[in-house]
C-alpha cells in the first residue's frame, strides 16, 4: 500500500534528516515509527503527504508516485489520508463540530452526510457534549479527540498520527492511542511517530526504529529500544 | 457545486464576523485607500472646473472698421462660424455696444457727459470668439488676419483684434493646461499606488495569521477554490463595508464642509473656500449613483484581489 524506495532528504543547508530510507507497509497495518527527536520520523510523514519532496528516492501510495501527482489528483489522494498532528491544527475560528464539518465538506459530502456524520464521530471520541465549543474551550487532550475525529471522519485509508501524545499526560495519552487502535480494528491502516516508550510498549505492534535519518530496526512485535 | 459554492460564501461571511478586530484593521485601511480615491476624483473635478471657467474667460475680439457693408461684415460672420475650431461667436452691433457701455457707466455723469460731447457712436461693431481649445486662438488669428478672410471687394473689415492683449495668457494656459493634467494624473496614480498596496499589505497580513489555517485545509484535501473562496469572499465584505464607510464620510464632507470650514478658520476663509466647496457639491450631488458605483466596485475589487493574491503564497503546500 504504501512504500518508501531508497528515499533520502537533503535540506539547503546540507543536513540529511533521511538517509537512504527503504519500507513498505501493508493495508490495516498499525505502524508505530519510534525515534528520538530530529530521527526524521516527521519528515518521513511529511513525504507521504507530500508536504515535503524527497532529495533521491520515491514514495508510492498503490504504485503512484505521490510527488507526481497532478494537483486535482492530490487533493483527491489527501482525502484518503488523515492526518493527526502533535499541535492539533485545529481551526481556531471554528467549533469543534464545525472543525470535523469542514474536512468533510472538503471533500464534497453533502450536508445531510455532514449531519448525520459528524455528531456521530464526536460520540465516538467522547465529545459529544463540546461539539459547539471552539479549540480554545478545550484541553490539549479534548483538541486532540476532535483532531482524530476530523482525521477519521470520512473513513480514509490511512491514518498518519503525528507525535498525537507529545503534548498530553498519560491519561489523554492512553486514550488517544485506545482510539487509534479501535481506528486500525475498523481496518485503517495507522502510521504512528512517537518517542514515548510508554505509547510503544501499549501498542505492541509492528515498529520502525529512526536514529540519526537511517531506519535501524523494523521488529513485527517491537519495543522501544533506544 | 452550488453546495460549495454556499458553503464558500457562507464561510466567507462567517470568518469576516469571526475574525471582528482584524476585519475593523483592514476595513480601516481599505476605507481610507477609497477616500484618497474619492479626494483624487474631488480634486480633479475642481482643478478641471477652474480650469475651465479660466478658458471660458479667455477669447478674442474682432472690432470692424465703422465704413465696413453690413454684407461683408455678415459675410466674414458665417466664414467663421463654419470653422471647425470655433466654439461659439458673439455679435455685437455697434448700437449695441453703446448701450452696453451706458448701461455700465450709467452711474458716471461725467464719463456719460464726455459721450455726448462726441456727438456720433464711437463704439466699432465687434465679434467675440471663443475657439473649443486655448491652443487655436493663434491659427484662427493668422486666418482672420490673411486675406482670406477679406470681404469680396478685396478689402479688410477689420479694424482691429485684441488677441495681441490676451496672447501671453492665451499661450500660457495652452502650454499649461496639458502639464497641469498631466502632472495631476501621476500624481493620482501614484496615489492609488500606495493606497493599493498598503490595502494588499494589511490583507495579506491578516492572511498570514490563517496560514495554519489554510495547510490544514489542503491537507484535508479542500481544492484550492474551496480555500481561497472564503477568503475571497471575506475581501469583497471588506470593500463592501468601506465602500459604504466612504461614501457617507464623502458625503459628510460634502455636505458640512462649509460649516466646518467656518467653525475652525473662520468665515472668511469659508467664503473664500466657497468656490471649490460648491463645486464638489454640485459634483457629488449631481453624480452620487456613479460615485458609489465606482467606490463600491473599487473597494470590492480590491479586496477580492488582494485576498485572492495574498492566499496563493500559501497553496504551495
Amino acid at each position: 500500500m504504501i512504500y518508501y524506495d531508497k528515499v533520502t532528504k537533503i535540506h539547503a543547508d546540507g543536513t540529511k534528516t533521511i538517509d537512504e530510507v527503504s519500507f513498505a507497509v501493508e493495508p490495516k497495518e498499525f505502524v508505530t515509527i519510534v525515534g528520538q527527536s530530529g530521527a526524521g520520523k516527521t519528515t518521513l510523514m511529511r513525504m507521504l503527504i507530500a508536504e515535503e519532496r524527497p532529495t533521491t528516492g520515491t514514495v508510492f501510495f498503490e504504485s503512484h508516485n505521490v510527488h507526481k501527482f497532478r494537483r486535482h489528483d492530490m487533493t483527491k489522494y489527501r482525502r484518503r489520508i488523515g492526518m493527526v498532528f502533535q499541535d492539533y491544527r485545529l481551526i481556531p475560528n471554528k467549533t469543534a463540530y464545525e472543525n470535523i464539518a469542514f474536512a468533510m465538506e472538503a471533500s464534497g459530502r453533502s450536508a445531510a452526510e455532514v449531519a448525520a456524520d459528524v455528531p456521530h464521530v464526536l460520540e465516538l471520541v467522547d465529545l459529544g457534549k463540546k461539539m459547539w465549543n471552539f479549540p480554545r474551550e478545550l484541553s490539549g487532550g479534548e483538541q486532540q479527540r476532535v483532531a482524530i475525529a476530523r482525521a477519521i471522519v470520512n473513513q480514509p485509508d490511512i491514518v498518519i498520527a503525528d507525535e498525537p501524545t507529545g503534548n498530553l499526560d498519560p491519561e489523554n495519552t492512553y486514550d488517544i492511542i485506545k482510539i487509534l487502535q479501535k481506528v486500525n480494528e475498523l481496518g485503517t491502516t495507522v502510521l504512528l511517530t512517537t518517542h514515548n516508550k510508554g505509547v510503544v510498549d501499549a501498542i505492541g505492534g509492528r515498529v520502525i526504529t529512526m536514529e540519526k535519518g537511517k531506519l535501524v530496526r523494523d521488529d513485527k512485535k517491537g519495543g522501544y529500544i533506544l | 457545486m452550488i453546495t460549495n459554492l454556499n458553503r464558500i460564501v457562507k464561510t466567507g461571511f462567517v470568518n469576516f464576523w469571526r475574525n471582528g478586530f482584524l476585519s475593523l484593521a483592514a476595513i480601516i485601511v481599505l476605507t481610507l485607500c477609497l477616500l484618497s480615491f474619492g479626494a483624487i476624483m474631488f480634486a480633479d473635478v475642481f482643478g478641471r472646473t477652474m480650469l475651465k471657467q479660466v478658458e471660458d474667460k479667455v477669447n478674442i475680439t474682432v472690432y470692424f472698421t465703422p465704413t465696413a457693408q453690413d454684407s461683408d461684415v455678415t459675410s466674414f460672420v458665417n466664414t467663421i462660424n463654419k470653422l471647425p475650431e470655433v466654439a461659439s461667436t458673439t455679435f455685437i452691433s455697434s448700437d449695441q455696444a453703446l448701450v452696453n457701455f451706458q448701461t455700465k457707466w450709467q452711474n458716471n455723469s461725467l464719463i456719460l457727459n464726455s459721450l455726448n460731447e462726441i456727438g456720433n457712436n464711437p463704439f466699432p461693431a465687434a465679434l467675440i470668439i471663443k475657439t473649443k481649445l486655448p491652443s487655436e486662438y493663434a491659427g484662427l488669428v493668422n486666418f482672420i488676419q490673411s486675406p482670406a478672410a477679406e470681404s469680396a471687394s478685396g478689402t479688410s473689415v477689420i479694424e482691429s483684434v485684441n488677441y495681441g492683449e490676451n496672447q501671453v495668457l492665451i499661450d500660457r494656459l495652452g502650454r499649461l493646461i496639458p502639464d497641469v493634467e498631466g502632472a495631476g494624473a501621476i500624481v493620482a496614480i501614484l496615489l492609488v499606488l500606495v493606497a493599493v498596496i498598503m490595502t494588499f499589505n494589511t490583507i495579506r497580513l491578516i492572511i498570514y495569521s490563517s496560514r495554519d489555517e489554510i495547510s490544514v485545509m489542503r491537507l484535508v484535501g479542500a481544492s484550492h477554490a474551496y480555500v481561497r473562496g472564503p477568503f475571497v469572499i471575506s475581501g469583497i465584505m471588506y470593500g463592501l463595508v468601506s465602500g459604504i464607510l466612504t461614501i457617507f464620510i464623502m458625503a459628510a464632507i460634502v455636505f458640512w464642509s462649509g460649516a466646518i470650514i467656518a467653525h475652525f478658520a473662520g468665515l472668511q476663509v469659508a467664503n473664500d473656500l466657497a468656490s471649490v466647496t460648491s463645486v464638489v457639491s454640485v459634483y457629488f450631488i449631481s453624480n452620487i449613483g456613479e460615485i458609489s458605483g465606482i467606490i463600491l466596485l473599487a473597494g470590492c475589487l480590491l479586496g477580492a484581489l488582494s485576498s485572492y493574491l495574498a492566499v496563493k503564497r500559501y497553496l504551495r503546500v
